[in-house]
């Protein structure tokens, strides 16, 4: 995205890393990061093989391959400061799963770990049970069942964290750019909602009165809720005087219909990818369909916007290098149970299939954590 | 350029007009400012010139706006964005994207401007505005003036012949706004873009203006050109609008700068409009006030800056010797201060200030934008971070205080003032307030008619000024007679009329005994109102005296009144009438 700046200034690169990142956003040219796609491809794929994880250990594997390449790259910025957020919620979800298995869950198997009383609910509730023996076999497929949703929400955290969703949505096709920008500021609403919150508290204290119940929620939400409509009139006037949403040539009605059937095929082919459950016959036929709509979709679409890009990202060797580990797990999560080789590497082993461990899993995992040496801002 | 032809306009719902019957225009290359008290309709006049009155704000216009030969009325604000490039009030609150240069280029990107030559204005809006070293920054870590200057330059970039801005510089120290008004400037002169702007610090913009658009309240506009030169064209009138040089302009209107009022004082014609040319005529009015020859004076400037040693100053300076006085005397503070510090992460916004604040006083705080004043003035407040040091007022930390008993001691007007409103209703706010500060039935509501006559008190608050809503708000704190009252940035949006009435208000509390703190960039305010003048940079203070000292001793917070007549030390026009007066 910097080349030609870069071509008349070779040192400046040098010089901002040596400054440490701060100063070097501040005061040299920001470090050149890789394409938004690049890092979206490389979650994608993980994400992909999360949905086939057989356990514990390999979801655990494509967990830590995805926090190190997060550390290792990821460049200070809101969106990447967010990723311990992520953390936190991915932890909740397997913890949550855990007192829900302990609470309500199906207690089967004999390896009992803790031996809690079964308290029978009444008729309408049959087949629920609450507490019951945990055994052991039962928490670990309750522990693996939250690891493997825990890294799919870290998958998505982790393309948030290391490309700025803004740029992201610069990369997107012509034909997408007028939905570019209101997304970009429901992006910036959030924040901007916490921080008025916060400021209108803190100003309310000012006038000395301590406000409870109703009335407090009342006194508060109401200048927050003007204060972003005002602010969004006032945004909505800018983007108007500054030609947003200009009528190109054609209807732009067309341009709608053409870009929700695009959106629609992309939401059907990447279902049939990632549900490993549907029938195999149909999941190729929609995913056929689903891109070719995507593409042809935005390809009309395009052609009737008339905008264009300033200094749009630049793809080159290591985006592609990034974006190929993505593709390589996904087609070897893909690949590997066709050829028979699901195998868990130890031969049938109770605990390796209890613990999930998978050779195609170490595998993925290392491809996963590539990108940690190509990835970085450079 | 612009021209408006018997053009009213009148928003959905409103009883009366805010523009009746307007016709001027006004000629390419040409700078023109809108002068008019608050609320007489100089947003909606910039408005209707790139078309968003009515097209986004609805409302009712009859007559016929021409921008660049093209009827507002068939082309709605994006498809005059190539012509008219607009910068709003806040303008963070136009930000689209997250970085500078994303920015710049937002509207060539929607008017589809091939990537090259995108590429090429960018660069050339960025050596225009020096803005160089913040062009990879994110917005949002920016000064109020860096952000100024990119949103002009996002405005600029699609190459409009027309630059609208209201209020460029009312959030702006005076240094940046020095160097906003500079890059109009160059605009204006080298590439011969028409530049119209509002502003309500007339001090700022009145000697670049060529020409004036001076509302009245009652919606009719005046326009004026520099190029006429002569107040005799300030009678002549087409339709509902008179044109005239703006100091033909100034000579009638309510609204005027110190500079316009000296002159009227001091009889000058034609009306001198920029220091330099008042410091050419001022030669006999400083040998009137000193009863000396000024170039004696000049070569001596020592011994003028001292309070006591010109006759004049020491026979008018009657009602800030008094104050004065209370700085020497150790009297019992209202405020004290210790090393406070405040630590936002590894950003120090205030670095061991140690401060007192006596009573009787009025202490003006100042410095550029991001030393750290509002810091200063939450954690003095109590409630804002501090990360060291100690407060106490009156003998009690304000911080370990609740809320309704640290208000009777101490109360801060914030810089947005409406945060701290929430009924639906001035007299709803109003007797609130009389209830919580235990004050009399419409003791609130008689302060806020002293700060802002006339205002309806059944309205709901969003539905006034910021000023008006600022006057309310000063009403609410005020009510309860706190022993210190901080205020940040209390002028903004207040025209010369409101800012007098807020002085003697203020005035009113500090011969109470209250202390009274205020941060501002105005400096002809604080010129008026301050007794002591504290300069924070990066967050320690660097200067600390009386006001009359430290505003003529400095470059950038001299108020006009001493630059022109500097070296006396005279800060206000009233300074220089009662001086008059007093002479034989």
């Amino acid at each position: 995205m910097l080349t030609s700046a870069a071509r008349t200034t070779p040192h400046s690169d040098t010089i901002a890393s040596d400054l440490g990142s701060e100063q070097g956003v501040a005061r040299g040219k920001s470090l050149r990061t890789l394409h938004p796609v690049a890092w979206w491809v490389w979650a994608l794929g993980i994400a992909l093989a999360t949905t086939r994880s057989p356990g514990l250990v390999s979801s655990a594997i494509l967990i830590a391959a995805i926090v190190v390449v997060v550390a290792v790259c990821h460049q200070p910025s809101a969106f990447s400061r967010a990723f311990p957020a992520y953390l936190a919620l991915a932890a909740s979800v397997v913890a949550l799963r855990v007192v829900f298995y302990v609470l309500v869950g199906l207690k089967t198997g004999t390896d009992v770990l803790l031996p809690l009383p079964s308290i029978p609910l009444p008729e309408w509730a049959a087949g629920i049970a609450l507490l019951g023996p945990v055994t052991i076999s039962g928490l670990l497929a309750a522990i693996s069942a939250g690891l493997a949703l825990a890294a799919l929400l870290l998958c998505f955290g982790a393309a948030v964290a290391l490309t700025n969703p803004q740029r992201t949505l610069r990369s997107l096709p012509a034909s997408l750019h007028v939905l570019g920008t209101p997304a970009v500021i429901a992006m910036t609403v959030a924040p901007q909602l916490v921080e008025s919150w916060q400021r209108v508290r803190k100003a309310q204290a000012l006038r000395g009165r301590v406000l409870r119940g109703r009335k407090a929620v009342a006194a508060t939400t109401l200048p927050v809720l003007q204060d972003a409509l005002e602010r969004s009139i006032a945004r909505a006037a800018s983007m108007d005087s500054r030609g947003y949403a200009r009528v190109h040539r054609g209807s732009s009605r067309v341009v709608l219909a053409l870009l929700l059937s695009a959106l629609l095929g992309a939401a059907i082919g990447t279902y049939a990818l990632l549900d490993g459950t549907g029938p195999r016959w149909l999941a190729v036929p929609l995913l056929a369909f689903g891109g070719a709509a995507a593409i042809t979709g935005s390809i009309i679409a395009s052609r009737r916007v008339a905008t264009t890009r300033y200094r749009p990202d630049v793809w080159r060797v290591r985006e592609s290098l990034v974006a190929t580990c993505g593709v390589a797990i996904a087609g070897v999560v893909l690949v590997m149970p066709l050829l028979g080789a699901a195998g868990t590497g130890f031969g049938a082993s109770s605990v390796a299939a209890a613990s999930g461990w998978s050779i195609t899993f170490a595998v993925c995992g290392i491809l996963a954590v590539i990108p940690a040496s190509i990835g970085r801002a450079r | 350029m612009i021209s408006l032809d018997r053009v009213t306009f009148r928003y959905a719902g409103a009883a009366a007009a805010v523009l009746t019957d307007v016709t001027l225009t006004i000629p390419e290359g040409e700078m023109c400012l809108i002068v008019g008290e608050t609320g007489s309709g100089k947003s909606t006049l910039l408005q209707l010139v790139n078309g968003l009155a009515p097209h986004f704000t609805g409302g009712n216009l009859s007559g016929t706006v021409t921008v660049g030969g093209l009827d507002t009325r068939t082309n709605p604000p994006r498809d005059l964005a190539g012509i008219v490039g607009v910068v709003g009030q806040d303008p963070v609150a136009g930000f689209v994207t997250d970085r500078v240069d994303d920015e710049l280029a937002y509207s060539m990107e929607q008017l589809g401007i091939p990537a090259p030559i995108m590429r090429q204005r960018v660069e050339e809006v960025i050596d225009l505005l020096g803005l160089d070293r913040i062009r990879h920054r994110s917005l949002s870590a920016l000064s109020a003036g860096e952000q100024q200057r990119v949103a002009i330059g996002a405005a600029l970039t699609a190459q409009p012949r027309v630059l609208v801005l209201d209020e460029p510089t009312s959030a702006l120290d005076p240094s940046a706004a020095e160097e906003v008004l500079a890059a109009l400037l160059r605009l204006v002169h080298d590439l011969g873009v028409t530049v119209l702007l509002a502003e309500h610090r007339l001090e700022r913009v009145i000697q670049y203006a060529d020409s004036v658009v001076l509302l009245e309240g009652d919606g009719t506009a005046h326009c004026g050109t520099a190029h006429c030169g002569s107040a005799r064209c300030g009678s002549a009138r087409y339709g509902s609008a008179r044109y005239g040089s703006p100091a033909a302009m100034m000579e009638s209107s309510l609204v005027a700068p110190p500079i316009i009022e000296l002159g009227r004082l001091a009889g000058w014609q034609p009306l001198p409009l920029s220091i330099r040319d008042a410091r050419r005529v001022a030669g006999p009015l400083r040998e009137r006030l000193t009863g000396r020859p000024t170039d004696r004076l000049t070569d001596r400037p020592a011994e003028c800056l001292g309070e006591e040693s010109t006759p004049a100053n020491s026979e008018h300076a009657t009602t800030r010797s008094a104050d004065a006085r209370s700085i020497d005397s150790p009297r019992s503070e209202n405020l004290r201060a210790v090393n406070l510090s405040v630590h936002y992460g590894r950003v120090i916004a205030v670095d061991g200030v140690s401060l007192t604040v006596n009573p009787g006083e009025i202490t003006a705080l100042m410095g550029r934008n991001g030393s750290g004043k509002s810091s200063l003035l939450w954690a003095l407040q109590g409630s804002g971070l501090r990360s060291g040091g100690t407060v106490h007022v009156s003998g009690l930390d304000p911080a370990t205080l609740s809320p309704d008993e640290a208000i009777q001691h101490i109360v801060l007007v914030p810089q947005r003032p409406s945060d701290l409103l929430y009924l639906d209703s001035v007299a709803a706010e109003c007797q609130e307030s009389d209830r919580a500060a235990g004050a009399d039935q419409g003791a609130t509501s008689a302060i806020f008619e002293r700060l802002s006559p006339g205002v309806s008190r059944t309205t709901h608050p969003r539905d006034h000024s910021e000023g008006q809503r600022l006057a309310l708000v000063l009403a609410l704190q005020l009510v309860g007679k706190p022993a210190v009252i901080l205020l940040d940035e209390p002028t903004r949006g207040l025209d010369y009329t409101a800012k007098k009435r807020l002085s003697a208000v203020l005035a009113e509390h500090a011969e109470r005994g209250a202390a009274v703190f205020l941060s501002s960039h105005d400096v002809e305010f604080v010129a008026r109102i301050a007794d002591r003048v504290v300069v924070l940079s990066e967050g320690e203070i660097i200067t600390d005296g009386p006001a009359r000292i430290v505003l003529t001793a400095s470059a950038t917070f001299a108020p006009q009144v001493s630059r022109i007549l500097r070296p006396l030390t005279f800060l206000t026009v009233d300074d220089v009438r009662d001086a008059l007066g007093g002479a034989p």
